[in-house]
């Protein structure tokens, strides 16, 4: 999969890096794991020699490579679903470089040994960047605190207990104050589970006529304003996992306004379906938080567009048809999303919701700021993480072209836009189209 | 007699009535009318489904209505099997899927299931290919509930359309209130929901209903009056203080009913909890249709089956 890091050209290709200003029609070389040249013209004298790949950029975009603040792996414990290589794999296929993974294994990431575990199994197999997200308490029970000095010198980016709700507030002041100790962003999957037990979907016109069990958006705009209270008086590095309420948007609109240290991150999936996606009781759209009405979207759109919310997450959540071919109430929630991403989101430049550089800087630079990593871009001297992208190309979202083992996608046999060519981490190719599948 | 029905309905499933079209919907009722005389009948039983095998099967608690759907068949000259399971299939072991793949490989004609989940039927029906019958899925729909309903009504009121029909209770949970919504609407009744806003979604702009909060002004000129059953586990869930506020409030009874059109009937979808929803003077009055909507049951299901699995040319009644 990965190739030897023979130099890399790229010539006359629409360079976009919104973290330099850069939207121009540039050479680039890659060699030895970095971008050696930028420019009109860089590749003159370079094409030719052996060991060179050439990429000829007519039509094509290069981006700085993604970075994916939420994915599941599942590795340990749910190996049949997902494991850290077909993980990697379907990151790289989805143009990204980095991609953090929650800790809701099994057993838990909530110590050292799993930590270290996932990074040696990680660069074992190469490809993708895994930058593990240890628990906020152990086992995500929610009562006590993880070791989180000795996770992140094990690798951990952040603390997360995604898949429950921190829900006690003085455990929740505690992970606050504990994490920043350690400059440690503590990362929270926002619903009060009192108001949400047995619910299948966002609570609306929609549930009402299923008659499935709502969650309504009051459910997390609670536990978002009580945190951001919080976050307040500590002063912590307080960050909102996949926002979908209206509600959320405004409350986080405020605390950015008078300057808190606050982040925010929404998914393709929440930005780009609604509720009625349920009707036909779909498992495959099944997700938690759930998707909103279309009021919801809107402001979610608008929020990404003004920076209100800082990142696209993906929040890929593979399942087997174990989990998902089954009656509503059974299937666990979740979708996966790193192969349909950036389709879906070019989707939302096209018509003009988004800035073409608002998406890149939410899918490279306010992600990696997030969590303090070096941001991939496209400058002299930087580490080659970029993407190769063919904004015009129609694919179809076929089960047999996922690199993710598991294939629970609403978007299978719906043709998309846009398609990632090549993938590059360190220089190295860690995905390339035409090689097919 | 011979009985001969042009057409059959225009799908394969009875999956609710929302998506029943009216013309089916009176053909059930039509067909319905000719087995009510069967049932009333010296011999009970026509042979319209010999050589069929109808399995009811029922993966959360029912009495009255698996109960109804199997002298239906048995009426019918069906073979009626019954496969009950309690708890989730999940906690079995066993997926839905796989239950219900062992029972369609015995090739029965008509399978007539109840599950907890709202959209079972809707799932399952995409995944066999004998007849899906939904008898009560979650707090979805009940359609041969609402079907028996629309029945009961006609006979009472010599017609559905133009009435006002008041649905009082617990709508939250009730799959017979949303079936009914969709049914009567469909065949031009006026539908409205009372009740306490705790039983009561919190957006109901999708339903062809008007909603009131309290049961007086929603009961006046009403010529239906359709009680819900309140059920126990609604008081642990903090939706309703006591039953005897909700009997004092929102119950039914001679007081409220008087409020409605002088000749109003009451329907219940049973079990009724008397001197709760509904007072058991009202019950038992003259006005009451309770016992002739479990005798409509009878009738409806034979129409559904019949209408969903005799062979092509075979008369209801002959």
């Amino acid at each position: 999969m990965t190739h030897a890091a023979g130099p890399l050209v790229f010539t006359r290709v629409r360079a976009v890096d919104p973290s330099r200003g850069l939207d121009a029609t540039v050479d680039v070389v890659v060699e030895q794991g970095r971008i050696t040249r930028l420019g009109p013209d860089a590749a003159a004298g370079i094409a030719g020699t052996e060991r060179v790949r050439t990429f000829d950029g007519a039509g094509r975009w290069l981006l700085p490579a993604f970075v994916d603040l939420h994915a599941h792996f599942r590795e340990p414990g749910q190996e049949y679903k997902e494991d850290i290589a077909s993980g990697l794999a379907a990151a790289a296929a989805g143009g990204f470089a980095h991609v953090c993974a929650m800790p809701n294994t099994r057993p838990v990431n909530d110590t050292r040994a799993i930590t270290e575990m996932m990074v040696a199994r990680a660069r074992e197999i190469g490809g993708a960047r895994l930058h593990p997200i240890g628990a906020i308490t152990k086992g995500q029970a929610g009562e006590e605190l993880t070791e989180m000095a000795d996770l992140r010198e094990a690798g951990a980016v952040a603390v997360s207990d995604d898949g429950h709700c921190v829900t006690s507030s003085a455990v929740m002041r505690r992970a606050l104050e504990y994490a920043r100790t350690f400059d440690l962003p503590v990362i929270q999957h926002a619903e009060d589970h009192a108001l949400t037990a047995g619910s299948q979907m966002h609570e609306g016109a929609i549930s009402a006529r299923l008659g499935l069990r709502g969650w309504p958006s009051v459910a997390e705009d609670i536990i978002v304003a009580r945190d951001l209270l919080l976050a307040e008086a500590i002063g912590a590095r307080y960050h909102v996992a996949h926002v979908s309420s209206l509600g959320a948007v405004r409350l986080l609109r405020d605390a950015k306004a008078r300057g808190l240290s606050v982040t925010a991150e929404v998914t393709p999936h929440h930005l780009t379906l609604t509720d009625a996606a349920l009707l036909g009781y779909d498992t495959a759209c099944k997700v938690n938080p759930p998707l909103r009405s279309e009021a919801d979207v809107a402001a979610l759109r608008a929020a990404l567009a003004d920076g209100t919310l800082d990142a696209i997450a993906t929040d890929h959540a593979p399942h087997s048809p174990l989990e998902k071919d089954c009656e509503f109430d059974s299937a666990s929630p979740g979708m996966i999303g790193l192969e349909t991403c950036l389709p879906l989101l070019l989707g939302l430049v096209r018509e003009g919701h988004l800035s073409l550089a608002r998406l890149v800087d939410a899918l490279t630079a306010a992600p990696s700021r997030i969590i303090a990593i070096e941001a991939p871009t496209l400058r002299e001297g930087a580490t080659a993480d970029l993407v190769l992208v063919d904004p015009e190309r129609r694919w179809t979202v076929a089960p047999e072209r996922l690199r993710s083992k598991s294939k629970n996608s609403p978007w299978l046999g719906r043709e998309v836009c846009g398609r990632v060519e090549l993938t590059v981490a360190g220089g190295v190719v860690i995905f390339d189209a035409a090689e097919g599948r | 007699m011979t009985e001969s029905l042009a057409s059959r309905l225009s799908q394969r499933h009875l999956l609710g009535t929302e998506t029943l079209s009216a013309a089916d919907a009176l053909r059930i009722l039509d067909t319905a009318e000719v087995f009510f005389d069967v049932s009333r009948r010296p011999v009970r039983k026509v042979p319209t489904l010999r050589g069929k095998t109808i399995v009811n099967v029922f993966f959360e608690a029912s009495t009255r209505t698996r109960t109804s759907f199997e002298i239906a068949g048995k009426r019918l000259s069906a073979d009626v099997v019954n496969f009950t399971s309690s708890g989730s299939s999940v906690s079995k072991g066993e997926t839905l899927l796989d239950t219900v793949h062992n029972l369609e490989a015995m090739r029965p004609d008509v399978l007539v299931v109840r599950h907890s989940a709202s959209g079972a039927p809707h799932y399952l029906s995409s995944r066999v290919r004998c007849g899906i019958v939904n008898a009560g899925d979650g707090t979805h729909e009940h359609p041969t509930q609402a079907l028996l309903d629309a029945f009961t009504i006609r006979r009472a009121k010599g017609r559905i359309e133009g009435l006002t029909v008041t649905i009082c209770g617990d709508v939250t949970h009730s799959r017979v209130a949303r079936s009914n919504a969709w049914l009567l609407t469909a065949l031009g009744a006026r539908v409205r929901f009372a009740g306490p806003r705790t039983l009561m979604p919190s957006d109901t702009s999708s339903w062809p209903v008007e909603v009131f909060d309290r049961v007086e002004p929603a009961l006046e000129g009403a010529d239906v009056v359709m009680v819900l059953r309140i059920q126990r586990e609604r008081l642990s869930g903090a939706l309703l203080p006591s039953f005897r506020e909700y009997s004092r409030t929102f119950g039914i009874n001679e007081r409220r009913l008087g409020l409605a059109a002088k000749d109003a009937i009451v329907m219940h979808p049973g079990p009724i909890n008397r001197g709760v929803e509904l007072d058991g003077a009202v019950a038992d009055g003259p006005r009451s249709a309770v016992l002739d909507q479990v005798e409509a049951g009878v009738a409806v299901r034979m129409a559904v089956l019949y209408l969903l699995c005799a062979e092509p040319g075979q008369a209801a009644v002959s």
